[in-house]
């Protein structure tokens, strides 16, 4: 046993997906999952790889299980969507080695643009699915999954959320055991999913779900606690086990669940005979509330604990605190709760300073374009003051969604506003490529920006195959945007610098005119990059600032207006000098 | 013992993740229980950002909740503000007083309040103010900032001067970790 570390939640997961024995991992980034192939990807003697989306990388680790290594693909609960379709027919193909799959909620969407609940895959799949609610349980559970996955023959889905994610607790390691591959083994009946095969496999999925059922009535990874009070159980499951036993103690009964699909019906039968009254206590979904009820059982759950946002434990005391049947284990809330005597501005976050997108949302939101957005930093395009994005729905739905739009215009009166769509060059090679396509086969005359920064940025720069780099940073194939979207058959595809206004303006009003469809290649890397040099700051002079407020316009972080005039804070400024071409006094000066 | 429960608070690349990392690894090394939960992706970017750091004999939830707090580190008076209904009702905020204004006071759309840290006094709030950029630069490097608030705040905790630098010196890289140290020292007796 190593000492004890102080381990991210992510870290541990790759830790014991490492310490498994794990060969093979391709992911793509999403917060809150992604740190766990980050981390893998630190140990060199195994194969990791960033793939341009969920599908692609689900299917690689499944290609790796088949050639008989324990495999491994994480992405975010809305990367599961993506992810869903080979999902559902490995269910019944099963796999040749491990296949561990973690997919990680985000309740309270601190950085997604839903909140669903991805047990809900694991129930329509059939697929057994983990969830730890520490650190020390990411790293067991971890390894727990790719023995279920083997002794079951089948992917195992490993829910994290948030809080889980994203908090360090304490970890104790082991070691990477022995790696023994397996020999691939041609099974035409269990790999090939044609109908008459198919129909064989369902089956023996559900026999696979009654084993896994049985096996959940005993395996230590549900833990049947109870405690001196027994007035109450509280079934739980992840973080909220956290804030139960937070704010209860150790005297309450409880009943915690790490296998969450499929649920035990003993254990859960035989914890409610042991107790007088049922709370089950999780966040979202009423899963485990439903499966307790079909059971013939009653129990509270969503007529107590709301279905939106994350928990705390003052919620939870709180609504046990209100409950008449909580019985004597009543909580105390906090009081004194003190506020200062004035309204406290909201800071949201905001495009970085010298972000490169900032120029070509300028030049949408002055031309009053109508504009498609994607899922990216470039979402932050939406904020006050550029407001230049009109919707946002997942990721490649930007170019999509205009072609759609733009064919509505035709039915009624319309309006003659331009329209165009941006999308990331991650996030194009993710999905904005398979619109492109149909834009450009069924004659659309869209404009499509992509915003080119090279990098995959909101989740915290992953590359992608538009960058020419592999995950560790090493020489990898390239795509070239230009000519990918030639190869399509576009024929206006041109490159502006966002740092030259001018040329963002040109481009713009040409291309939103042309009646076919063009690509405009929005192209500077992203400011935050350590390759990316920053320029001096720029300085006002203060006897040429007419204090006209043309330079706040595009909401730099940077630069704020006091009665003496522009102020530019020198900590930010990196001198991309998109300011200095909007003041026509000659104020905000370049330094050379 | 029970629960002691720290936030830090701050803007979007401040440094908090760095501060609640040392913070963590202090109180590994003291033998406790820790918690530390902390914010990525998009809120990074610019926006209001809280870090908890929970430490005991044995820590369930990862993070502090309102009434909490025994301790709020703050980068900035407004975010110390914004968080002042964490504070426990003995709890003691250590700020920075260098005001960073947040999009809404730039574009004229909301007003930066005065005088916030004597708000906070007036609310009943505990608050050990002072000005942690200037006490970063002075050490080599703005971006010290965190670690010039952890100076401050150790005044405030019984852990020895080598259980600090223990901890600074696990946590920050090597070739920053001298610049740090003279940042944790002038914090300190700021």
């Amino acid at each position: 046993m190593s000492k004890k570390q102080l381990m991210l939640g992510n870290d541990a997961v790759a830790q014991g997906l490492y310490d498994a024995g794990v060969c093979v991992a391709s992911s793509y980034p999403g917060t809150p999952s992604t740190e766990v192939t980050e981390t893998l990807a630190e140990f060199r003697d195994i194969y990791t790889e960033w793939a341009p989306n969920e599908k692609v990388a689900f299917e690689v680790a499944f290609g790796a299980s088949l050639g008989g290594v324990r495999s491994f693909c994480a992405m975010k609960h809305v990367g599961l969507n993506v992810a869903a379709d080979p999902l559902f027919t490995m269910s019944y193909t099963g796999v040749g080695a491990g296949l561990v799959v973690v997919v990680a909620d985000d309740p309270g969407m601190h950085s997604s643009q839903n909140e669903q609940d991805s047990r809900h895959y694991a129930i329509a799949s059939k697929v057994p699915m983990l969830e730890p609610s520490d650190s020390r349980e990411c790293y067991e559970y971890a390894k727990a999954a790719f023995e279920i996955s083997e002794r079951f023959d089948t992917p195992v889905l490993l829910r994290l959320c948030t809080r889980v994610s994203h908090s360090q607790s304490l970890v104790e390691t082991t070691g990477r055991g022995a790696v023994t591959p397996k020999m691939y083994a041609r099974d035409l009946a269990k790999y090939v999913m044609m109908p008459g095969n198919a129909k064989r496999r369902h089956p023996i999925v559900e026999n696979r779900t009654r084993a896994l059922i049985e096996y959940a009535e005993t395996s230590p990874l549900n833990s049947l606690e109870l405690g001196e009070c027994r007035e109450l159980g509280i079934i739980c499951s992840g973080t909220a086990y956290q804030y139960v036993r937070e704010v209860l103690g150790e005297g309450a009964s409880v009943l915690k669940l790490g296998l969450v699909n499929p649920l035990p019906e003993k254990l859960i039968r035989d914890f409610a005979d042991a107790v007088d009254s049922l709370i089950v206590i999780e966040e979202l979904d009423p899963v485990i509330e439903n499966h307790v009820k079909t059971l013939g059982i009653e129990c509270h759950g969503k007529d107590m604990f709301p279905l939106c946002d994350e928990f705390s434990q003052n919620l939870v005391a709180r609504i046990l605190d209100s409950a008449p049947h909580t019985g004597s284990m009543r909580t105390s809330t906090p009081t004194d709760i003190v506020a200062i005597d004035a309204p406290i501005p909201a800071r949201p976050p905001v495009m970085c300073a010298g972000c490169p997108h900032r120029g070509m949302f300028y030049t949408l939101s002055k031309n009053k374009v109508r504009v498609f957005g994607d899922i990216g930093c470039y979402t932050l395009g939406a904020a006050a003051p550029l407001a230049a994005i009109d919707t946002t729905l997942c990721m490649g739905a930007s170019v999509t969604t205009l072609h759609g739009y733009t064919h509505a215009q035709a039915f009624g009166d319309g309006d003659d506003v331009k329209t165009a769509c941006v999308i990331g060059d991650s996030t194009f090679m993710h999905s904005g490529v398979t619109g492109l396509i149909n834009t450009a086969y069924n004659g659309g005359a869209s404009t499509v920006i992509i915003l080119d920064n090279s990098i995959t940025g909101m989740t915290g720069h992953q590359q992608n195959p538009t960058t020419g780099l592999d995950i560790h940073g090493d020489p990898a194939g390239k795509i070239d945007l230009e000519a990918l979207c030639r190869a399509i058959g576009i024929t206006r595809v041109r490159v502006v610098d966002p740092y030259n206004l001018a040329e963002c303006e040109a481009a713009v009003t040409e291309e939103t005119a042309a009646d076919e469809l063009s690509v405009i290649i929005s192209r500077r890397p992203c400011a935050l990059l350590k390759t990316v040099k920053a320029k001096p700051p720029l300085t006002v002079n203060a006897e040429k600032c007419v204090k006209c407020k043309a330079c706040m316009k595009i909401g730099c972080p940077a630069i704020s207006m006091t009665d003496d005039g522009a102020v530019i804070d020198d900590t930010l400024c990196v001198g991309c000098g998109v300011c200095a071409q909007l003041c026509k006094f000659g104020a905000l000066e370049v330094q050379a | 013992m029970t629960t002691k429960n720290i936030m830090i608070v701050g803007v979007g690349g401040q440094g908090s993740l760095l501060a609640s990392r040392v913070l963590g690894n202090l109180l590994l090394g003291e033998g406790f229980d820790v918690k530390v939960s902390e914010v990525h992706g998009m809120s990074q970017r610019g926006g209001s950002v809280v870090t908890y750091v929970r430490y005991g004999d044995k820590v369930y939830s990862p993070i502090v909740d309102e009434g909490q707090a025994d301790f709020i580190i703050s980068f900035e008076p407004l975010e110390a503000a914004r968080w002042l209904s964490y504070l426990a009702p003995n709890g003691k905020i250590i700020t920075n007083t260098q005001q960073v204004d947040p999009m809404p006071v730039i574009t004229g759309a909301a007003q930066y309040p005065d005088d916030i840290v004597g708000k906070m006094r007036a609310a009943g709030a505990d608050v050990d103010a002072f000005d942690a950029l200037s006490v970063a630069t002075q050490a080599g490097s703005g971006k010290a900032v965190n670690i010039a608030l952890l100076g401050r705040a150790s005044r405030y905790f019984e852990f020895s001067d080598g259980a600090w630098t223990n901890a600074l010196e696990s946590t920050v890289p090597p070739r920053f970790i001298e610049m740090n140290k003279k940042a944790f020292e002038l914090g300190k007796n700021a």
